[in-house]
């Protein structure tokens, strides 16, 4: 096989590549600054002291390196040593964004994975099996959808004494199924109508051959863009509660530290750069998972590229 | 109403019971579930605070009483779906003599005004944003410009408060920083005091509305593509019948129906995220009454709060869902 490939040469691969429909420039750039932020984790330490993300690190109230300190509103000029600023409790600002960002990126994904799963495992079982398994696991999920989750979710972590990423996650996603579910059974109604599938029945495939084999890589897409939008919704969720001082409390996350801003008044002191820095990292991060989220809408629309008009 | 038919309704109703269920029985149970026993957690946090040591074993009391510490699960959990249904959450923790549900009744009308009126108007504003970046008619001026309305759609609402807040009320100076009118005014139907209000909940509402309208201006404009096409687009444009004829009652008419529904299916995700704005800008609704509650680990405050919303979405979730019919005639909601 690879034998008879080969020779077709390297610029043909390329073009191939380059019209692949997976080749899509808001998917790339989308992927691309997601995987650069969670990859902070491991060269953030390289490039910064993030040791300086801890309490009293830093001298408090320090402003960005390019902006001049102003007597009145209370804090000091700023130095090359912390470029960003630092905030009242002595943290370094760039520090803390290069600790919270892939922390806060962390708790999405990890919820959205596991409501992931748990969707495909409902979505299949209420298209594939219908009868009142679909009919049970259709009203559930309908039916959690309306619950306001950020209110149960506040509940729920006000009971809870010390959170970490993992439990934080978990908790997101009491939430983050019925979604991935509904998007997955409705493509596995529709999909069992089609020709392959009636064809691959007929011809005595077993039923996880056909749900692997056959659906499972046209659903891709589809569960791709459930994927990332379920992520977005988790970092929401995660930050939501952070905001409210229901997070981990010993790690820094981003909302925690736009939490610790409001508390401070940072607002009326006029310390832009405590809740700033991290909305900016939350707004990269959304409208980098938007942007991933509509590169693969068009990727399994095919009606949407180039649509524009 | 004849479209509304019995088993419908009945279906509605069901659907509305389910999910308040759902959402009381989740509060209950996943607190439950975490290693320890957060409820003696919680009664130990409440004695090593000691914010109220004199009357604080008498809290306790109370406390063990309304969970009934010493009753087995099942039990606990009928007494607490009992007193849920009776809408009686016990007396606040924090504000002792104060029932929860007062409390709550006091701020809830501010809650119900922001929120109803954002969401009202990000509706309305988002839906004709979207038919208009549809519509083939649409001046080219505006069609450049509509998009840049959507900026802030993917980003949450409480950071567009943050925003909002820096700018026009520490920056500029336009607008009042914090509460839901001026300090000493007596409330009253007077302009004085009316404008107070609006210039107190503008940007509050400005958050929300900027945040929610562009997921219905996306969601219309798919559907307003393929209204457009429709044949009786094409014989209204034929008969020659105004441009704004065509748009209102062809168009969006036809185009809105789905949005509705997806209205219904927003509108937690939405009350959540307003319970956030409400914080940021300290407007005394419900969500600040929540925030002062998880400060003060006011317990039975923040259930009795967070049952409250979602006995409120899931009524307004039902309402919607009972006027649909009366929208779209085609329903008609009988199985064949």
């Amino acid at each position: 096989m690879t034998a008879t490939t080969a020779p077709a040469s390297l610029a043909a691969r390329m073009t191939r590549l380059r019209r692949s429909p997976w080749m899509n420039w808001k998917l790339l750039l989308g992927g691309g600054i997601l995987l650069l932020m969670l990859l902070m984790e491991f060269y953030g330490p390289l490039i910064w002291d993030t040791e300086m993300a801890k309490v009293g690190s830093a001298p408090t109230n320090m402003a960005p390196v390019w902006v001049e300190a102003d007597k009145k509103l209370g804090f000091k000029e700023g130095s090359p040593e912390h470029p960003l600023g630092t905030e009242s409790n002595g943290r370094d600002m760039l520090a803390l964004v290069l600790v919270a960002t892939p922390r806060s990126l962390k708790v999405g994904l990890i919820a959205a994975t596991v409501g992931i799963v748990v969707g495909i495992i409902l979505g299949f079982a209420s298209g594939f099996l219908g009868g009142w398994v679909d009919t049970i696991i259709r009203i559930l999920s309908d039916s959690w959808m309306t619950i306001p989750g950020l209110a149960v979710l506040i509940v729920i972590a006000s009971y809870v004494e010390e959170f970490n990423i993992n439990s934080m996650a978990l908790l997101i996603a009491i939430f983050s199924w019925p979604g991935p579910t509904r998007v997955i059974r409705s493509q596995v109604l529709s999909m069992r109508e089609r020709g392959y599938v009636q064809m691959a029945q007929l011809s005595g495939a077993s039923t996880p051959k056909i749900m692997f084999q056959e659906m499972m890589p046209n659903l891709l897409p589809y569960l791709a863009a459930t994927f990332t939008a379920t992520v977005s919704g988790a970092i929401l969720a995660a930050t939501g509660l952070e905001l409210l001082g229901l997070g981990p409390t010993r790690i820094p996350t981003l909302g925690m530290t736009i939490s610790n801003a409001l508390r401070s008044s940072a607002i009326l002191r006029g310390m832009w750069w405590w809740w700033g820095f991290p909305i900016i990292m939350l707004v990269v991060i959304f409208i980098s998972l938007f942007l991933v989220t509509i590169g693969l809408d068009e990727i399994a629309n095919p009606r949407l590229r180039g649509a524009q008009r | 109403m004849k479209n509304l038919s019995a088993s419908y309704v009945l279906k509605r109703l069901g659907m509305f019971f389910l999910t308040v269920w759902l959402g009381a029985t989740i509060i209950f149970i996943v607190p439950r579930l975490a290693p320890g026993d957060p409820v003696q957690a919680m009664v130990g946090r409440m004695l090593a605070e000691g914010t109220n040591v004199e009357n604080a074993q008498e809290m306790v009391d109370v406390y063990r009483e309304r969970f009934g510490l010493n009753d087995s699960l099942p039990v606990q959990y009928v007494k607490y779906l009992y007193n849920m249904a009776t809408f009686d959450s016990g007396y606040s923790l924090a504000f002792f003599p104060a029932k929860v549900d007062d409390l709550i009744r006091r701020r809830l009308p501010w809650t119900l005004g922001l929120l109803s009126i954002a969401l009202i108007l990000s509706f309305i504003i988002g839906n004709t944003v979207g038919a208009l970046l549809a519509w083939r008619r649409t001046p080219r001026w505006l069609n450049a410009l509509l998009p840049f309305t959507l900026t802030f759609t993917s980003i949450p609402a409480y950071m567009v408060g943050i925003l909002l807040l820096f700018f026009f009320a520490f920056s500029l100076d336009w607008f009042p920083f914090a509460g839901n009118y001026d300090k000493g005014m007596t409330p009253g139907w007077n302009l004085e005091f009316i404008w107070s209000v609006i210039r107190h909940g503008f940007l509050p509402a400005l958050a929300i509305i900027m945040v929610s309208m562009g997921r219905w201006a996306l969601g219309m404009r798919g559907m307003m593509i393929t209204t457009d096409g429709e044949d009786y687009m094409i014989l209204a444009d034929a008969k020659g019948l105004r441009s704004g004829r065509i748009f209102w009652r062809y168009g969006i008419r036809n185009a809105i129906l789905p949005q509705v529904t997806a209205f219904a299916v927003a509108l937690g995700a939405l009350a959540g995220g307003s319970v956030l704005v409400e914080i940021i800008f300290t407007y005394p609704g419900v969500g600040q009454l929540l925030y002062q509650a998880i400060l003060n680990s006011d317990f039975t405050l923040i259930q009795g709060i967070v049952f409250y919303v979602i006995v409120g979405v899931s009524l307004a979730v039902l309402i919607l869902d009972l006027t649909y019919p009366l929208i779209d005639p085609r329903i008609t909601y009988h199985r064949n």
